[in-house]
């Protein structure tokens, strides 16, 4: 199955994509995590206000089989949480990029190593093996 | 070197997500786990179970030598029928969990897959002066489980076969048919909750019998399943799992399996140290639970007293598929095993409340 790596986005080695969004930044999970959980079904994301540090865990995500921590690929406030995803969390695994988004951070500048797309992808391909 | 079953190439051919199991190289799923865990709820779902082991045991004390061995009551179990059956050591812990086919003139013990060394040279040691042979047919049968409340109606159908009386054959019946023009065993058990059947036939033919199960019924009917699935679905009827909820050092009593053991049918091996653990009292349970607060337990997880002591431990937990909430199943002391009890449970550090709920979570929908 093709793994779905949008050109536009950063990515983290944990899986987290990030979209910059003028001065705050958007996380989720890359498709290729969501593939490799399967179905999710339970969410933990942290409340508006939490200051995150870079590489911490901000939140847990599970499927049937597995349980995953979330890591901040960046530090800062949490502006946004999508809290559609507490009832349900079909988007996920369904549109990973798009409904699926998890939090909404103003960045303090802090930052673990970040991926562009061809090395996210290389690193997929690397782990496939 | 992780072992692989005759289906190995098939899986990897249709896509399933390959993982280790016990040694063994198998599907974990196929197009997602609950996916998968549905079918066989609402319809039918195929396995590959070909990792456990398949032993015949003959000679004119074989069933002596079985009761013997297994704590269920061997010779009670007619030919053309089967049972659950407990190996225990002589404390009373539990070297594995079996299913027993009297066939007509030989007995076929499965076995879990990764206790097949251990059970064969458990049965080698405990031969004696028994007069029986036995003989490891893992490698030679192929085994699989088509399970879900469509398996009668679409197996009495197949193809090419005579499968027609097996509408008619009771729960844990098991028969020969012929199947897809195969001579084939096939017995009315399973490990779903679901009414369904085990097929048993030469292993070469397992390629093609995997891919013509798949095509009966209007397409689709019938849904590839991996292990995923499997353990979701003995999950929530609560059917026990070794190395999770018995091993070696668990007892049926506190497995509450109790309803295997046969005190009063002869000598096995483990009555003495059951009978002495029956009359006592199991020191601890397992129980259902359900979480107050937010979370997922999971296997191994620790389990707190609300006072703080440290008490057991989650055998089996998961977001439960059909049940729709995170469940689980704990080791812990009688006193807390009771449905009403409280304990914590160690969620990533943190207690999260739980409550101790009646097993099973899903009632078993068997053939009567």
């Amino acid at each position: 199955m093709a793994t779905n790596i949008p050109v536009e986005l950063r990515y983290s080695k944990s899986d987290e994509w990030l979209r910059m969004e003028g001065d705050e930044v958007v996380i989720g999970i890359t498709d290729y995590a969501q593939n490799a959980l399967g179905d999710i079904v339970y969410l933990e994301l942290p409340t508006v206000g939490t200051v995150l540090s870079a590489r911490a865990s901000f939140g847990v995500i599970e499927s049937v089989k597995a349980s995953s921590d979330l890591y901040a690929p960046i530090g800062g406030e949490v502006v946004a949480v999508n809290t559609a995803l507490e009832s349900a969390q079909e988007p996920i695994n369904q549109d990973p990029y798009g409904d699926g988004w998890l939090i909404r951070v103003r960045p303090s500048g802090e930052e673990e190593e970040l991926l562009d797309a061809q090395a996210y992808a290389a690193y997929c391909e690397e782990r496939a093996h | 070197m992780l072992q692989r079953t005759p289906l190995f190439a098939t899986h990897v051919a249709m896509g399933a997500r390959m993982v280790e199991f016990g040694g063994w190289e198998m599907p974990v799923q196929y197009r997602g786990i609950i996916e998968e865990h549905q079918a066989v709820r609402q319809r039918a779902g195929l396995f590959d179970i070909c990792h456990m082991g398949r032993f015949l045991v003959r000679g004119p004390q074989a069933e002596e030598f079985l009761d013997y061995l297994v704590s269920s009551n061997v010779a009670a179990i007619g030919p053309g029928q089967s049972n659950y059956g407990l190996l225990c050591r002589p404390d009373g812990g539990i070297v594995d969990d079996i299913f027993i086919y009297h066939l007509d003139h030989e007995f076929l013990v499965v076995v879990n897959a990764s206790n097949r060394q251990k059970d064969w040279e458990w049965l080698q040691q405990h031969r004696g002066s028994f007069a029986v042979e036995m003989e490891d047919y893992s490698e030679q049968w192929a085994m699989l489980a088509l399970q879900g409340p469509a398996a009668e109606m679409l197996l009495a159908a197949a193809p090419d076969s005579a499968t027609a009386h097996l509408a008619d054959l009771p729960f844990h019946g098991v028969t020969r048919a012929n199947l897809f023009g195969l001579e084939s065993l096939i017995a009315r058990t399973g490990y779903t909750g679901e009414d369904g059947f085990e097929l048993f036939f030469a292993a070469e033919h397992a390629p093609t019998v995997w891919s013509r199960l798949l095509e009966l019924g209007e397409p689709g009917s019938v849904q590839a399943c991996g292990l995923g699935a499997r353990d979701s679905l003995r999950f929530e009827p609560c059917l026990a799992l070794y190395g999770h909820e018995i091993s070696d050092t668990i007892n049926p009593y506190e497995a509450r399996l109790g309803w295997v053991v046969k005190l009063d049918k002869g000598d096995f091996i483990g009555r003495a140290s059951l009978a002495q653990i029956k009359a006592q009292g199991p020191v601890r349970k397992l129980t259902g639970f359900e979480l107050l607060g937010r979370g997922v337990a999971r296997g191994d997880y620790p389990i707190q007293s609300l006072e703080g002591q440290a008490v057991g431990y989650v055998t089996t937990g998961m977001p439960a598929p059909t049940l729709g909430r995170p469940l689980g199943i704990a080791l812990v002391p009688t006193a807390l095993s009771g449905e009403g009890s409280e304990f914590d449970i160690i969620i990533r550090e943190k207690p999260v409340r739980a409550r101790a709920i009646k097993m099973p979570f899903y009632k078993p929908r068997y053939k009567k």
